[in-house]
């Protein structure tokens, strides 16, 4: 099992996604990858969906990631990964490669909970052993904040705009990392930029155990998100506060909140900096924004029962 | 020494698989294919492969997977038909421009709606513009060459282009022939060891693979990729004349059959060539100048040596067992068409669709067709340029 590594540990490792890629100022994404990359004593293969990420990323002749990196499709980063990892296994198997390789998808929410949820499933099943991550901002944000089933009730995205008669999204998000628990893999997550150290630890943990992995980590988008480009950190962490983004892991079965907030704050600090739940607080949407609270509570409680069910 | 088997057309592709011993296999079940990757899901589990096997869960994951791992640095094989080909379709241009030497044998049948799992060529039709090298196959002889040539066609430096292999479904890959195999160290030799060129798992020289390319040089990349269409029939004849020399048997970009001297011709692809031929050695028989081609290598396409070879006709018929629904003919007709139009002096062109769906072609129907052709090269009459035969009015 991987150390624990300090700040001042990873602050003298080298950075492996360069400066220069063309990500907006304030992305969640590059922040997240920078900690993956950070986080790994193995040599890493990455596969990545089309998106954000991606087509930031590497523009011929440029590119990004200074490890081996693959871009085939939208829906199929886990698919594509399940190859080369097999591929892996076959010069291993045949003396051709001697290292130790881990491999990693990144996928946005749209790449990965609605067009690639079939290609990560069946990957997952399938065993392959690789780590995928989705880095969640809730909308398909590259071509525009179109609502995804993992945009959270209640936000305005531009093909389900908030007007005189629907409120944003009406429907609750889709829960992915439930969803990805239920393939009784041995370690779903999730996670969060704003919680470093403990994103840091799941990684760590997450590539040394064999076999298929997934870890959800929410990733700010200020202009989907529509808050100030400073606000990735402050607006990641507000959503662990809140419990609208539990820090949880569940490890081969058996569930663990990995962060509790001393006190949970409500919903509505986290939704208030946010220009996409502006119209929620009119007058007229008080039952709206409580139906938000509800569902989050509701879901927090569960949670907290799941994982006192085997700490009992 | 050449062993002589009685094996169903699956059955002698799966062996030239195996012979070939890939990396890596990805595999999905559709019929008529299923039987395929069957047999040689069988030779994994009895480890007379060094293959790592990935059963997918679609075929659409099936091509992202082969994608990945000849990227990664290996050999990589898959096979379909039909709904699998059709929804494969986004990642075989992937592959083509990414320029990775997939195998793909794919067993032709029709395409839904209606349903139907019968010989058909659409499916491989509807790929033809995917950037993908497609040789066809009469039988399971041819199938089982073409298999094995695929490999050091795909492979060859000047290519890296995946190749699919097409055959009738059922009446090819189920139906049992009289073959002869190549014995395994020859086929081994044939195929060479493979070395990918930028291999993902080397992390001394990491790569990107998929790079996102806007309007300053999309244009140039793909002018390059157009560029190395060209170079295709050069190879696959030369991969032809060593595979001969094993084999002893020849292949070129086509085949012609009785048509040096021929008035009259058909052009037709796969398994309806066989009934074709038997048919004009009937006409032979009563001194009429019947000749067929048929196309092997039908992408890209050798439009100049088949226009060459089919420009003497004074008539001469498409037959094809697929539509392209709107467009003015049909696939085949339309590249047949393109390859004789530099010509003042050629054939009266026309245009016959058959047997889609599994509907059987008899020699009555290239009968009918051969008539109609004599008609037309005495008269210069043509009652209908484009027609379906062998169907219910």
């Amino acid at each position: 099992m991987a150390k624990p590594v300090t700040l001042k540990e990873l602050s003298k490792k080298e950075i492996l996604f360069a400066s220069g890629h063309r990500l907006c100022a304030g992305c969640g994404a590059p922040i997240i990858v920078k900690m993956v990359l950070l986080a790994s004593d193995y040599p890493l293969i990455v596969a990545n969906a089309t998106g954000c990420l991606e087509v930031s990323s590497c523009i011929s002749d440029y590119t990004a990631w200074k490890i081996p990196w693959i871009h085939n499709a939208f829906e199929n980063a886990a698919a594509t990964l399940s190859g080369v990892e097999t591929m892996y296994r076959s010069l291993k198997k045949q003396g051709k490669i001697d290292k130790d390789i881990k491999f990693i998808a990144f996928g946005g929410d749209g790449g990965t909970y609605d067009i690639g949820l079939q290609s990560l499933s069946g990957a997952m099943e399938r065993g392959h052993d690789m780590l995928y991550i989705c880095y969640d901002n809730g909308a398909y944000m590259n071509t525009g904040i179109q609502r995804s089933s993992a945009t959270p009730l209640g936000a305005d995205t531009t093909t389900r705009p908030a007007g005189s008669v629907v409120p944003g999204k009406t429907e609750q998000r889709k829960n992915l990392t439930k969803i990805m628990a239920a393939h009784n893999i041995p370690y779903t997550a999730q996670a969060s930029p704003s919680h470093w150290a403990d994103l840091v630890r799941k990684v760590r943990k997450a590539l040394d155990i064999p076999g298929p992995k997934f870890i959800n980590i929410i990733s700010p988008c200020n202009r989907g998100w529509r808050s100030r480009t400073d606000d990735a950190i402050m607006l990641s962490r507000l959503a662990v506060e809140t419990c609208y983004w539990p820090l949880y892991e569940i490890e081969n079965g058996v569930t663990k909140i990995t962060f509790k907030p001393r006190e949970k704050k409500p919903i509505i600090d986290f939704l208030k900096p946010q220009g996409r739940f502006k119209h929620l607080f009119k007058p007229d949407a008080e039952d709206f924004l409580k139906r938000i609270q509800d569902d989050i509570d509701k879901e927090w409680e569960r949670l907290q029962k799941e994982e006192a069910c085997f700490s009992s | 020494m050449a062993k002589i088997v009685a094996v169903t057309g699956n059955e002698a592709v799966a062996n030239a698989l195996r012979q070939v011993n890939p990396d890596v296999c990805a595999a999905y079940p559709i019929t008529p294919q299923t039987d395929m990757m069957q047999r040689f899901s069988g030779f994994v589990s009895d480890g007379k492969v060094k293959t790592e096997i990935i059963l997918v869960e679609s075929e659409h994951s099936s091509m992202s997977a082969c994608v990945g791992a000849s990227a990664a640095g290996g050999r990589v094989i898959t096979a379909t038909s039909s709904q699998g080909l059709a929804l494969m379709n986004e990642i075989l241009y992937i592959a083509s421009g990414t320029r990775l030497p997939i195998v793909m044998p794919v067993v032709n049948r029709a395409l839904s709606a209606p349903l139907n799992i019968h010989g058909d060529h659409s499916d491989a039709m509807g790929a033809r513009d995917s950037g993908w090298i497609q040789l066809w196959s009469e039988n399971a002889q041819e199938a089982y060459d073409n298999t094995i040539q695929a490999f050091r066609i795909a492979e060859h430096m000047d290519i890296r282009l995946p190749v699919m292999i097409c055959l009738d479904g059922f009446i090819i890959s189920h139906s049992i022939e009289r073959i002869e195999y190549l014995e395994d160290e020859q086929v081994q030799n044939f195929v060479g060891e493979f070395k990918q060129l930028y291999p993902l798992l080397d992390l001394a020289h990491p790569v990107s693979y998929g790079p996102l390319i806007l309007p300053d040089y999309y244009m140039e990349f793909r002018k390059a990729q157009a560029e190395v269409n060209t170079k295709v029939p050069e190879v696959v004849l030369d991969v032809a004349a060593d595979f001969e020399k094993i084999s002893g048997r020849k292949y070129g970009l086509f085949e012609t059959y009785r048509l040096e001297d021929a008035e009259i011709g058909i052009v037709i692809l796969n398994s309806a060539a066989g009934t074709t031929k038997d048919v004009i050695d009937e006409f032979r028989n009563k001194g009429i100048k019947a000749g067929l081609l048929k196309p092997r290598l039908y992408r890209p396409f050798p439009y100049v040596e088949t226009g060459e070879a089919l420009k003497h006709l004074k008539a001469l018929c498409v037959l094809d067992r697929a539509d392209s629904f709107g467009s003015s003919f049909s696939p085949v007709y339309m590249d047949i068409a393109s390859s004789l139009y530099p010509y003042n002096d050629k054939p009266i062109l026309i245009n016959k669709i058959y047997g889609l769906g599994g509907r059987d072609y008899l020699p009555e129907h290239a009968e009918i067709v051969l008539n109609e052709l004599i008609d037309i090269a005495e008269t210069g009459n043509v009652k209908s340029y484009k027609e379906y035969i062998g169907v219910r009015e």
